[in-house]
């Protein structure tokens, strides 16, 4: 079942436009971000996928460090052009890094700068510089994290001789995900058990060498509902290599073990290898739960339905887990990652393959105000468990439902390294929770 | 420059106020600039990201609480949405209200909007605006993409407008307009002034219009004006259409920030009769006096204050001296837009600490009323010539000036800034809340705050042993001012002479 809510205009977003994607660039060691937009947009930005999410802050190169040409009215009305030059130029001299990734805002892109004229001059002085168009009106960041990726696909990797074992992963978005670097890593664990090597691109333990090594991948893994296929079949129709698609976010055993049987089978990994470390990890996870069971039955106010309004990444993960694994009953799943119309379809489908037939309905839509609306219809006994973001605190206060913040923007957590991914990270879910129901009690 | 409210769009204050954002120089060098006219922009070769007007301009319109916003362009453009959420849950709660999400609606444009025009989406969006939150006015505002398409915004305002029966203003605060973001402020003012403030029909002597921001020192300000027989109104933030439209009513109005009050008091001055108090920021003791005794000289409560300010001078007089004692010759950067800088420069100094550097963000050469501002001009009547710059946190630049002046701490105002000095082992305080050093008590207070800072440098000291800066060796050994193209530059020994190396 579906509803799709074609609306034009948004109230509280989730996401930002394509230029957020240079948080992407920021997600990768030593690879900085040039912008060429106006003086607000990377303040804007920044807010909705850094401070106000996660509390994520500036890091290496981030916030005020970005290089950016700040376009005035001078540059809208005589070109933007000779002014990124000049800021290219210097920051190669000011700022230490491994790689230059130009992005444009919507100044640039409606008055038509040629920045890919201005970026294939520095290429061609040996420069590590690629550009993308990423002027907010032509989307989402997570379509600008593609384009991205596409850019630095097309004008910066090299082909190189395969590296068996060597897996890129593409999954969580760099700061559009509030927990990305947390999933990243423990998906590297995931890999890393099953004796494969992960390709660290984004996050603590990346660098500009993981970048230029994604050709000599075996394998791309992407890990998502729809973001990174394209990513996936770019590299594939470049470079050759082969990908496995796996729609929903490990979260818990039933999706975990399912996920690492998948990636064993695909990468030709002997089964029992692949059993063994499923076990341990298994009894580790029931170890926990078995503990926990007695509350998780016996206190005096439990949800037993769920809403959940988030990226389809974390929205079908979520789900899977509460279902298939807590029992726990899906109500409507809303998904405001502005799923291309070409994937939702896909991502539907998916919502239909839980555990004893459960196919809990999935409304589309990036309109918060119009999602909001549609949770105060709904008709829920027991009180219900709201998991999306900061926005949903004042609806779950109205109507008397347990709140946790899992997607963007989260103004309420401070995030670091947590992660709701793979066995842990539905042991940190249930922490997190049933600590809210607890600390309502007292 | 005379306030004209039958414009539709604020002159920018580049042009209204000769501001700038490029600068380096001494105090008394930027005043007297500025005094005889001849103060320029300066221009640099490098830059790094700043903020924009329309940021100020939604953020500071967002908090009126029976209004509703609807920002025009892709949803980028909504991206600091979350932070005036934040800002607004925090300002509920310190009242004490139900707390509820702000009002703000993106007509998510797209690029078949870009192509075609976006009057179509503009007027969906103000109509779901209207239909969602049942508000007493709707703000327009523009973004770059709808400025560069050309969209007949006030058109489609004016068709909409008539249908709905309420007002729908429009604030032009397209990026690229302006280079300093406070031009958004402006633009939110011009649109209350020109079309929710009402002509007073009857006068109220005992109140006083107090424009900021969060207004957390409500209950310290009620007090103290209760003593002088005079009742504050605070906004514009958590204030109604309807109270807004009787700020012509006061007696007069006063503001806890020069950046941010210019336009609104001197257009309700120049435009409803309303004096407008143009004293220094009421930060540390000096400016507090000033700020109190100026306020009670309009309103003739001039005794009044006189006894009060007499009173507290006694009261803190010992926790102030032991301050001083402790924070004397320190030495601190300042940075924050131009009212804040200049009105906690002088703050600090009279606290006994030396300030080595003063960063304002921007800079008005002069203010709405004519003059140059007061926390300027008060500052070049000390002995001591203090170095200052202007930029929009031009990170290079204050990176740089750091590593070369090695301050014990480093004060700042804005977000992503305070960080930064940290990560260089120099402790930082963020002066988020604009009542902090607030007359005799946030004085005392924001004296401890500093102690506190030096007390502990831990983090600062543990971060900066593991933490590279993102700049190369060559920047941090070149003049900090190397981009910026000032045409009577200070050469490299005056330089020298002004960032004083430990």
């Amino acid at each position: 079942m579906r509803t799709r809510k074609m609306s034009l205009c948004v109230e509280q977003i989730r996401h930002v436009c394509t230029l957020g994607a240079f948080e992407s660039v920021l997600a990768i060691k030593r690879a900085v971000p040039i912008v060429h937009a106006g003086p607000g947009c990377v303040a804007k930005l920044w807010t909705t996928l850094g401070s106000q999410n996660g509390h994520q802050g500036s890091g290496y190169v981030g916030g005020h460090a970005i290089p950016c040409t700040n376009a005035s009215e001078k540059e809208v009305v005589f070109g933007g052009t000779d002014r990124l030059r000049k800021v290219i130029t210097n920051t190669f001299d000011v700022i230490d890094g491994d790689l230059f990734v130009v992005l444009t805002g919507c100044t640039s892109d409606i008055i038509g700068d040629d920045v890919g004229e201005i970026t294939r001059k520095f290429q061609a002085q040996g420069k590590p510089i690629v550009y993308v168009e990423t002027g907010g009106f032509k989307g989402s960041n997570l379509i600008g994290h593609e384009l991205v990726l596409d850019a630095i696909i097309d004008q910066y990797l090299q082909p190189q001789q395969v590296e068996p074992g060597l897996v890129n992963i593409w999954s969580s978005v760099p700061y559009q995900n509030t927990f990305w670097s947390g999933d990243i890593e423990q998906l590297n664990l995931l890999i890393s058990s099953l004796g494969l090597k992960p390709n660290v691109i984004f996050g603590p333990d990346s660098s500009v060498d993981a970048v230029n090594d994604i050709p000599k991948a075996q394998f791309n893994l992407v890990i998502s509902p729809w973001v990174g296929l394209r990513t996936a079949e770019h590299l594939k129709d470049k470079f050759g290599t082969p990908f496995l698609h796996y729609p929903a976010l490990p979260i818990g055993p039933t999706e975990t073990s399912n996920f690492l049987r998948t990636v064993g089978e695909f990468a030709g990994i002997d089964p029992s290898v692949v059993e063994n470390v499923i076990r341990k990890q298994e009894d580790r996870y029931f170890y926990y739960l078995e503990r926990a069971a007695d509350t998780l039955l016996e206190t005096r106010l439990l949800p037993r339905r769920f809403i959940t309004v988030a990226d389809s990444l974390y929205a079908l993960g979520i789900a899977r887990f509460l279902t298939n694994d807590m029992g726990l009953i899906p109500e409507k799943q809303f998904i405001t990652d502005d799923t291309p119309t070409d994937y939702q379809s896909d991502v539907i489908a998916e919502f239909g393959k839980f555990t004893n037939d459960i196919a809990p309905e999935t409304v589309f839509s990036n309109d918060g105000g119009y999602v909001e609306e549609e949770i105060r219809k709904l008709k829920i006994r027991s009180r219900p468990l709201i998991l999306g973001s900061s926005w949903e605190r004042v609806v779950a206060r109205d109507l008397n439902a347990y709140q946790l913040s899992v997607s963007a923007p989260i103004g309420n957590e401070l995030v670091l390294s947590k992660s709701y991914v793979g066995y842990n990270g539905a042991l940190q879910l249930i922490e997190d929770i049933y600590s809210v129901v607890l600390n309502d009690f007292m | 420059m005379s306030i004209n409210l039958n414009l539709s769009q604020v002159t920018i204050r580049e042009k209204r106020l000769k501001s700038i954002v490029g600068y380096q120089g001494t105090i008394k060098d930027l005043a007297e600039q500025s005094q005889s006219g001849c103060l320029k922009n300066a221009s640099r070769g490098f830059s790094q990201a700043t903020n924009c007007n329309s940021g100020c301009a939604q953020g500071y319109l967002s908090s009126i609480t029976d209004a509703a916003i609807v920002n025009h362009g892709p949803i980028g453009c909504a991206g600091d949405v979350a932070g005036a959420n934040a800002g607004f849950q925090w300002g509920q709660r310190i009242r004490d209200w139900n707390q509820r999400n702000v009002r703000i609606i993106n007509t998510n444009m797209s690029e078949n909007a870009v192509v075609f025009g976006g009057d179509k989406i503009l007027k969906e969006g103000i109509l779901k605006a209207y239909e969602r939150f049942n508000p007493k006015a709707i703000f327009v505002t523009t973004s770059c993409a709808s400025g560069i398409i050309g969209d007949d915004i006030e058109s489609t305002i004016r068709n909409v407008e008539a249908e709905i029966g309420i007002p729908v203003v429009p604030v032009f605060c397209e990026g690229f307009r302006s280079q300093i973001w406070a031009s958004g402020f402006d633009a939110a003012f011009h649109a209350i002034l020109s079309r929710i403030v009402k002509p007073a029909e009857k006068k109220r002597p005992e109140l006083v219009n107090v424009i900021n921001f969060a207004g957390s020192g409500r209950a310290v300000i009620t007090e103290i004006f209760g003593r002088l027989g005079l009742v504050p109104q605070f906004g514009i933030p958590y204030s109604n259409i309807e109270e807004i439209s009787r700020w012509s009513e006061a007696a007069a109005t006063i503001s806890i920030c020069g950046t941010l009050g210019s336009y609104m008091g001197n257009g309700l001055e120049q435009n409803f009769g309303v004096p407008y108090v143009t004293a220094l920021q009421p930060h540390g003791i000096s400016g507090f006096d000033d700020w109190l005794t100026k306020l009670g000289e309009t309103v003739g409560k001039e005794k009044e204050v006189e006894e009060y300010l007499a009173e507290q001078k006694i009261l803190a007089a010992p926790e102030l001296e032991e301050i001083k004692f402790k924070l004397k010759g320190k030495k601190v950067v300042v940075g924050m837009g131009p009212s804040f800088a200049h009105n906690y420069i002088r703050l600090l100094e009279d606290l006994g600490m030396e300030v080595v550097w003063g960063f304002s963000w921007h800079y008005d050469a002069k203010h709405d009323h004519g003059g140059c501002p007061s926390c300027t001009t008060e500052l070049t009547k000390k002995d001591k010539d203090i170095p200052v710059s202007v930029s929009d946190q031009q990170n290079h630049e204050v990176i740089n000036v750091l590593s070369k002046v090695k301050p014990d701490i480093f004060i700042g105002r804005h977000p992503g800034m305070s960080v930064w000095a940290t990560k260089m082992g120099i402790p930082a305080i963020m002066v988020s809340d604009e009542y902090s050093a607030f007359g005799y008590q946030g004085t005392i207070e924001f004296g401890h705050r500093i102690i506190d800072a030096l007390t502990n440098n831990s983090l600062a000291v543990n971060l900066s042993k593991r933490i590279n800066l993102p700049y190369t060796e060559w920047w941090l050994e070149q003049d900090p001012f190397e981009f910026l193209k000032q045409k009577n530059k200070r050469k490299e020994s005056e330089n020298k002479k002004n960032v004083a190396v430990r």
